[in-house]
């Protein structure tokens, strides 16, 4: 904390905002002590890099942070990541579908799985737990259907997502910020993203104030869906190929990037720009971790404890606050 | 009385929070065998205070003495082994689990390392009679009405040997009858020697139960006076000004007919209810606590479902079980729960403000949120709100501003027809007024309003009519002139059988 004022000791503004958000306080102390610590760190083209690595968890986690601000969950992002580039790898490969049509429906893909969630939830009233554990079951075992377990090539044109524009900067940094904006004025700006918060805060007081619980859910679990489908995109473009059990686990890692970002799981709060500091503070770790040389068993181990301890700080210093 | 042996003694009490001064010397004692009443608005500091004698708060300065030795409570279990005990308000019981387990909960009787069912039971049931309740101890608690949540509530404080029973507005959510049985029960309590904290907003009650009352304002205890004391002088102690009115009805000529409900009828809740609610009237309806009252305010609403009947707003049918309906038509609802159903507490007053108008401020799905942050402040401003800035958490108001924005949203929305479900409950007398005199210039406006309260005084000083429901059925219509607590009273204990819908 110390270094971080030091090193932003002009800023006045800089400071009110990292005293506001404490996991962008927390990322600014990890990225000064990496730099520190390994030369290789503070360049241009690991930063970039870092920003690669993050894209993909911080898109799925700005869909997420949707779902855990009306007090849900949604576990199966990751499942509808691999199936939405399954279909779209698919689709134009085997079916020979123009590839701004197999984008277009694999985007449709993650939006009908996202609808059967929420229609599941809203309507079916099952816990959000349940019914996205289902469809995780559900979309991942239909992409290992549709590929029938192995490897399908992504077209071209949509492969240079995984690109970069003028050799430097990468498409899929791009892409998640554009997702980022898209997410920041959704929840700001937008009559659902202001009925989400209402939802997730007293879910009864919303209904009372004439606040269409069930279709706002609707929309939210569909962007979710969409949001996810982005993320797969994104991921097999990087890799050139949709692969079945691609990005299995990375609905975790959306989570904790949202819980680290200052969302609470129990709805009402968390913003887009929290849930972005929240991807980039994994992203980081994972990346200076390597840079050090720290081997992959031990990643795991810190990576648990700083969760614990981004979440705890925050914790600590709002209950200070009051 | 005045020889009885003194408990607990608190001396020149302090605690502030950040930026509020909650108590700024307090000074209470309490003897055996006494009822002692707490009195004060909202905001006086009688929570922050029994807050600090159960061990969920540390004071800043000044000093807490049980048996004249000075203590220090930290935690709960060390008012425990003190042999303090606080019922409060929202009570700590675990819905799902018996009322044996309950009374015994973390120190059940163990066999063999497993929980003795029986002997637990056996315990339950002698503690049960102490309180001279009778209920199966294999009952879940969720099935229980809160009256006698309340009992298993004293229960447990009294097997844990409590000789100081601090009772957070205990009655606030009872019926007159039950308000009688626990009377009954604390003057019993007091016979034994236990001494009792009690904290009341009806005033009527400190004569009838109490025998001392500290008055706290703004943080500090202003005076202490026997339980005798005139109602207007307790008033002015506790506003520190004397209110000449507490009910200013203003009442108008009545215009056309906003609301009709013809027959409204739902299986095991209500039946047959017809009723019209007319431009500038205030319609109190009135009943005891289970009546149906709440559900059909809530159906009407279009919060639940109905089975029959119909809901007319200005002669036009509403869809049944719609509130988007509802409201459209000019309904709006203040529902009975607060904190549960009508605030987001997690979310500041601006927020809460504008949520009944968030549709219609939203262009193309966008919100014109600077153009709602305004309405909302002019709101605020209108309804007297006191805050620090629209963006406080509505959490952290007290219960009448509370209140008073749950009511301005629907301002916001300029409700015709405004569903008001006890919205005085828990609210101090300075506010209680306040409101009033909102529901005068509602009315005064051409708006109409429909009160739910089980506050007799507030049905008969603010209605012009008075409805009265019993067991699910309305059993008759008064006058503003010709009810009374008792009229009022004998229709609302009246049979099913002989129950005719007028």
């Amino acid at each position: 904390m110390l270094v971080s004022t030091n090193v932003l000791t002009s800023r006045s503004a800089a400071r009110s905002l990292l005293a506001e958000n404490g996991s962008l306080a927390a990322l600014v102390v990890l990225v000064v002590a990496l730099s520190l610590m390994s030369g290789d760190f503070l360049t241009v083209t690991n930063l970039l890099n870092v920003g690669v690595q993050a894209a993909v968890t911080a898109i799925l986690a700005f869909g997420s942070t949707f779902v855990i601000i009306t007090g849900g969950i949604d576990l199966s992002v990751g499942a509808v990541a691999a199936l939405s580039a399954m279909v779209l790898a698919w689709t134009a490969a085997d079916t020979g579908l123009p590839w701004p049509l197999a984008t277009l429906v694999a985007l449709a893909v993650g939006v009908v799985c996202g609808l059967v969630n929420a229609v599941l939830i809203a309507y079916g009233k099952l816990p959000p737990f349940i019914a996205t554990l289902a469809m995780l079951g559900v979309a991942r075992g239909l992409a290992l259907v549709v590929s029938q377990g192995s490897p399908i090539e992504m077209p071209e044109e949509v492969s240079r997502l995984g690109d970069t524009i003028g050799g430097y900067l990468p498409v899929p940094v791009l892409v998640m910020a554009v997702m980022g904006v898209i997410a920041a004025v959704v929840l700001n700006r937008t009559y659902t993203g202001r009925a989400m918060y209402a939802i997730g805060g007293n879910e009864e007081a919303a209904r009372l104030s004439g606040i269409a619980v069930g279709k706002q859910k609707l929309i939210t679990y569909a962007l979710s869906g969409v949001f996810a489908a982005v993320a797969g995109i994104v991921l097999a473009s990087r890799l050139a190929s949709a692969q079945p059990q691609a990005a299995a686990g990375y609905e975790l890692d959306a989570i904790a990037a949202v819980v680290i970002g200052g969302a609470s799981l129990s709805g009402g709060k968390g913003r887009a720009l929290g849930t972005l500091v929240g991807a980039l503070i994994l992203a980081v770790l994972r990346n200076g971790l390597n840079l050090l040389s720290v081997s992959a068993f031990w990643q795991q181990v810190v990576i648990g404890v700083v969760i614990a301890l981004a979440v705890l700080l925050d914790t600590l210093r709002r209950r200070g606050g009051r | 009385m005045s020889q009885a042996r003194e408990i607990l003694r608190v001396e020149k009490l302090g605690k502030r929070f950040p930026g509020v001064v909650a108590l700024d010397g307090v000074d209470f004692d309490l003897r055996e065998g006494e009822v002692h009443v707490l009195l004060g608005e909202n905001g006086a500091g009688k929570s922050t205070l029994i807050k600090m004698l159960s061990g969920a708060y540390q004071p800043d300065s000044g000093s807490v003495l049980v048996d004249g030795e000075p203590v220090e409570i930290r935690t709960a279990a060390d008012a425990q082994r003190l042999g303090i005990a606080t019922i409060y308000q929202e009570f700590n019981l675990v819905p799902e689990l018996t009322v044996g387990e309950n009374l015994v909960l973390g120190r059940p009787p163990r066999r063999f390392g497993l929980v003795d069912t029986r002997r637990m039971h056996e315990q339950a049931r002698g503690m049960l009679d102490r309180v001279g309740v009778t209920v199966d101890p294999r009952t879940r608690v969720a099935e229980l009405g809160i009256a006698q949540m309340q009992m298993l509530e004293i229960a447990k404080a009294l097997a844990l040997n409590a000789r100081v029973l601090i009772m957070d507005e205990p009655t606030a959510v009872l019926t007159t009858t039950e308000v009688e049985r626990l009377f009954g029960l604390v003057r019993q309590l007091r016979e034994r020697g236990v001494a009792i904290v009690f904290i009341t907003h009806h005033l009527e009650e400190i004569a009838q139960l109490g025998d001392r009352v500290t008055v706290l304002r703004d943080g500090r205890s202003v005076e202490q006076v026997p339980a005798d004391t005139p109602e207007e002088e307790l008033i002015r102690l506790m506003v520190g000004r004397p209110i000449d009115q507490q009910f200013p009805r203003q009442a108008q000529r009545a215009g056309e007919p906003l609301l009709r409900v013809e027959g409204l009828t739902r299986a095991g809740a209500f039946a047959d209810v017809s009723f019209e609610v007319r431009a500038g009237e205030v319609v109190g309806v009135a009943g005891l606590v289970g009546a149906g009252r709440t559900e059909v305010a809530r159906a009407v609403f279009g919060a639940d479902p109905y089975d029959s009947g119909e809901v007319l707003v200005r002669g036009r049918r509403l869809p049944g079980g719609d509130v988007r309906a509802a409201m459209e038509a000019g309904l709006g609802l203040v529902p009975e729960d607060r904190k549960g159903q009508g605030l987001v507490l997690g979310a500041d007053i601006a927020e809460n403000l504008g949520l009944v108008t968030l549709r219609h401020a939203t262009r193309a799905g966008f919100v014109d949120r600077a153009g709602q942050r305004e309405s909302a402040g002019r709101v605020a401003e209108q309804l007297g709100v006191r805050m620090s800035h629209l963006g406080q958490e509505v959490r952290t108001l007290s219960g009448g501003n509370q209140q008073k924005i749950v009511i301005g949203k629907w301002l916001l929305a300029d409700a015709h027809v405004l569903i008001l479900d006890e919205p005085t409950r828990g609210i101090d007398v300075g506010a209680k007024v306040e409101i009033y005199q909102l529901i005068n210039s509602l009315t005064a406006s051409g708006h109409a309003v429909l009160m739910i309260s089980s506050d007799l005084p507030e049905i008969l000083g603010m209605s012009d009519r008075v409805l009265v429901m019993a067991r699910g059925r309305l059993v008759g219509e008064l006058k503003a002139a010709e009810a009374t607590q008792d009229s009022v009273m004998a229709l609302a204990v009246t049979e099913v059988e002989d129950a005719r819908v007028h």
